[in-house]
């Protein structure tokens, strides 16, 4: 692990995030073994500042937690543990609950596994995962949690489902347009023969779409980083091949390159990848075509340069939907992930070869006054459009520049099932950015 | 004496009030016990996440226009963070100052720093600090993380106060310590107060402190028939303002809860009177708030006029709306003098008070005084209604809304009001404290119920489709089945 960083402005929050990847399975129970302000300051983090992304069916105040107090730093807290499980079983109508630790009952020390065991020796539909929050960031969160489930609660019942593919992409929340990006990735792998079993969010079928993972043909990573070690653990457990593509497919270029690299993988005859595509191409075309008048005419400036500032699943995808699709240059790349060192250079790479001839720089920062000082330095001389979070807007300004948020925190926006995945996905992106930059104009 | 600034840390409110966060039952009995100091709490077997002070004391601190506040903890601690900045900017629009992003600063602490200890970040983290932007004062505030591990915050805070020269604060806010995240803006003020406020060099007569959230500007109209200039504490303010703090004639408050600790503070250490009253919601609370005010800044002439002519100016409207708003029903959810503050006001409307939840309550203030005991101030002016402590247990209090099914739920608190919507019931939530205050605020908080029990077909349609997570057998049970223990002796 890196040595860490002082934060300002925050654009993920700790390990114990990982109650919104809970929340986002249906009917799935997070149980917090935690003090008592973790659930709420991570909920108004991760969701409500995400787009205002609601409670859904039990986040928000329904989530139970056994809120730390003095006596259970002291004494331990593995009775009140006991206790607010047993009630959970009792009150919360769900499918399978999962205990989630924070901070405190981590430094301490509390025997959650054996807790947890006493409920799955009787049959109880429960898993845990140690995520005080001091053990890292959301993404890790995320991680880990999926981790515990698969190796708590997953088991081979043998059977293989030609085309079903399970899908490892968007961290639910932390991700503000998870819910509709998952539903577009679905559409398209549907478009070329497949099906996805999306394990979050809208007409995912919950927990039972979780049984069905080691059914899969294949698994899909799509993220530069989160998701591969779960690929890796499927594979040794079920033997389950993986493919990676490594970033968001953002507009036409990317889009099909992603449908035509999934295709291969699945051995689907090329025709009906190739013949996908053409129809899909050819109706986005229409679309970009609309803009061409507006794009090319505007006589009151447009961006010089784009900066993100985002995770490396964002800044990756829209670089390279942006410098292909859209021609634009880039500026300089700030990932703030905390992308472990291991898959570094696989990030910068892509970064690297944006598009013929095209490449940018890339930092690793996740402390915003860092970022900000930086982007300082480039100066008003570019126009930038600056595509990151809500803090970013200010400083959009004072460069003289434009500004998108499209990574947490974003509480300049309401967001319920928009995407940016795919085809329309790029329209969409098209649509906010020069939405967003004739605004400034009024 | 429960004030005491010399102490490093303050006393939590369970210690220093006698403060409770479990009970159910008449709001008269509640009040007859809490006088007589013969209060238990009550605990929940089952429990649903709460809220902690760290979030309480950075929502007085992280608007202090010239401060920073260093977040000491990991990165999760922070969630709050981008609502604060909302709160902030919104904040500064309606203000006129200058647009800028709220300066909160995390340590950042990680599995080393737990292991090491994080004093040695947290002083970097100070200097940083120190130097993206030339504070006049810099925040600390603590974390469970870093309190159980036992970091040196006042030795860290003390090093870098005498190598940068400026006021830098430790806020002793560790979630675990309390069950009653009030106890968080007791901490922030103790902070202030200890370090920030200075004796008065000239005394004003015609500053009043308004210890408050974030809401609008609701008193300069009212103060300037007066002659009184309203000073807004401790949201957008600046150190030096903060710094003058006890030359002000006098201090008021929107809510008790929330500025118990500080305004007997401020009387007790710098001789700034409190004004003693059951908070200015509702008819009687008003007319006895002001005439306290009046009595302490010798306006009693210009009080009784204007009493009279504010009454004057509501009567019609207020009759109207009691006539429109006849037979309709509430369930009030809110922190508990604000609580009380609400029923007041819902009382004086003729809507019937079919039940109520406040996150917590506490017995005594620290004034110890009896004219501020908002409780008692309802149950003697309105009559009893039936009363639930429960710091935010929304199983309980969907269990009660589902029996009462109340024509309005008026809420105080982000993330309860979707119980409301879930249920179909219309759904109000306050934010802005200062909306329901004085004669207008019975007229402001009419109109509003009025409006929302018009329309409220996105309720309704909602309630259709969305499920409860709770089972049909909790539907079904005491709501109070998880409380143990007894109120009383
Ligand atoms: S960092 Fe620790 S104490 Fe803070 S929210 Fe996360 S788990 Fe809770």
């Amino acid at each position: 692990m890196q040595v860490s960083e002082i934060i300002e402005y925050p654009r993920q929050f700790c390990t114990l995030a990982a109650q919104q990847t809970i929340v986002a399975i249906d009917r799935a129970i997070p149980i917090l073994h935690a003090g008592p302000g973790c659930s709420s300051k991570i909920f108004g983090g991760a969701s409500f500042s995400s787009g205002y992304q609601g409670s859904g069916y039990v986040g928000g105040s329904a989530i139970p937690c056994t809120n730390t107090t003095e006596r259970d730093v002291v004494f331990g807290g593995e009775e009140r543990l006991r206790e607010v499980i047993d009630g959970a079983l009792k009150v919360m109508d769900g499918d399978f609950f999962v205990v989630l630790t924070g901070c405190t009952s981590d430094i301490v020390g509390d025997d959650v596994a054996q807790v947890v065991s006493e409920f799955t020796n009787r049959d109880v539909p429960i898993a845990y995962a140690e995520t005080g929050g001091f053990k890292g960031n959301s993404y890790n969160g995320h991680e880990l949690v999926l981790e515990s489930i698969i190796n708590q609660t997953i088991e081979d019942a043998g059977e293989r489902i030609e085309g079903l593919v399970n899908i490892w992409s968007v961290v639910p929340y932390q991700d503000p347009f998870w819910d509709g990006n998952l539903q577009a990735i679905k559409r398209l792998l549907e478009g070329i023969g497949l099906k996805a079993n999306i394990l979050f969010g809208e007409k995912s079928g919950g927990f039972k779409s979780w049984k069905q993972i080691p059914s899969a043909q294949f698994n899909l990573v799509i993220s530069p980083w989160v998701g591969v070690k779960i690929a890796e653990l499927l594979e040794s457990k079920f033997g389950t091949p993986w493919l990676q593509y490594p970033s968001i497919p953002i507009g036409a270029v990317e889009t099909s390159k992603f449908l035509k690299a999934v295709g291969r993988f699945a051995n689907i005859d090329e025709k009906i990848v190739d013949e996908y595509i053409k129809e899909q191409e050819s109706s986005y075309y229409y679309y970009l075509e609309k803009a061409a008048d507006f794009l090319l005419e505007f006589r009151y400036g447009l961006p010089g340069r784009f900066f993100n500032i985002a995770d490396s699943f964002y800044t990756i995808g829209i670089s390279k939907f942006l410098a292909n699709d859209l021609s634009l240059l880039p500026g300089h790349q700030f990932i703030t992930d905390e992308a472990p060192n291991e898959y570094r250079s696989l990030i910068e790479e892509q970064l690297l070869k944006l598009a013929p001839g095209v490449s940018t720089e890339v930092s690793f920062i996740a402390d915003g006054g860092k970022i900000h000082e930086k982007l300082r330095q480039y100066g008003n001389r570019y126009s930038p459009l600056i595509i990151g979070g809500t803090w970013d807007s200010d400083l959009a300004k004072e460069l003289d520049g434009y500004h998108l948020s499209i990574s947490l925190p974003i509480t300049d926006r309401l967001i319920l099932n928009r995407h940016y995945v795919g085809y329309d996905g790029g329209l969409r992106l098209t649509e906010d950015i020069y939405s967003s930059i004739l605004q400034s104009y009024q | 004496m429960t004030i005491n600034l010399l102490n490093e840390d303050l006393q939590i409110r369970e210690n220093r009030l006698g403060s409770i966060t479990g009970y159910h039952g008449s709001a008269k009995d509640l009040s007859n016990c809490s006088r007589k100091s013969v209060l238990n709490d009550r605990e929940r077997s089952f429990t649903q996440c709460s809220s902690c002070s760290s979030g309480t004391a950075i929502c007085q601190l992280a608007m202090i226009q010239d401060a920073v506040v260093i977040n000491h903890a990991p990165l999760g601690c922070s969630g709050d963070f981008p609502e604060f900045n909302f709160i902030n900017r919104t904040g500064q629009i309606k203000r006129k100052m200058k647009l800028k992003n709220v300066r909160l600063i995390s340590t950042n602490l990680r599995e080393k720093d737990m292991i090491y200890g994080g004093n040695e970040k947290l002083e970097k983290t100070i200097k940083e600090a120190y130097e993206r932007y030339n504070p006049k004062a810099i925040f600390v505030t603590t974390s469970c993380g870093s309190g159980i591990i036992g970091d040196d915050v006042n030795g860290a805070v003390e090093k870098a106060e005498s190598e940068l020269g400026i006021p830098i604060v430790p806020i002793f806010c560790e979630g675990f310590r309390s069950k009653i995240w009030a106890t968080g803006f007791d901490a922030a003020y103790h902070g202030i107060l200890k370090k920030i406020v200075k004796p008065p060099k000239n005394k004003s007569n015609n500053i009043i402190n308004i210890i408050n959230f974030w809401g609008d500007d609701y008193f300069s109209n009212l103060f300037e028939k007066l002659g009184l200039i309203p000073n807004y504490i401790v949201p957008f303010t600046t150190i030096t303002q903060l710094e003058k703090l006890s030359e002000a004639a006098a201090t008021i408050q929107v809510c008790s809860t929330l500025g118990t600790y500080f305004s007997t503070a401020l009387e007790q250490e710098f001789g700034v009177p409190e004004v003693k009253s059951p908070p200015p919601y509702g008819i009687l609370g008003t007319d006895i708030w002001l005439r306290e005010l009046g009595n302490i800044v010798g306006k009693e002439k210009e009080v009784e006029e204007l009493i009279i002519s504010e009454k004057q100016r509501i009567e019609e409207e207020l009759q109207d709306l009691r006539n429109k708003l006849k037979g309709k029903k509430a369930f009030v959810a809110a922190g508990a003098v604000h609580g009380h503050s609400i029923i007041s006001v819902l009382k004086e409307l003729g809507i019937q008070v079919a039940g109520a939840c406040t996150w917590h309550h506490d017995p005594i203030l620290d004034n110890r005084d009896e004219t501020s005991d908002s409780l008692k101030h309802v149950v003697d002016t309105y009559g009893d209604i039936q009363l639930t402590v429960c710091n935010k247990q929304s199983f309980e209090m969907v269990n009660l809304l589902n029996r009462v099914e109340p024509d309005i739920f008026i809420v105080r608190h982000s993330g309860m009001s979707i119980w409301g919507a879930k249920l179909g019931i219309p759904t109000m939530l306050i934010g802005d404290e200062q909306f329901g205050l004085g004669y207008q605020g019975i007229i402001n908080y009419g109109q509003k119920i009025y409006d929302m029990i018009t329309n409220s077909s996105y309720v309704k349609n909602l309630s259709k489709y969305t499920k409860l997570p709770y089972t049909k057998w909790w539907l079904e049970q005491d709501p109070f089945y998880f409380l143990g223990g007894n109120a009383g002796e």
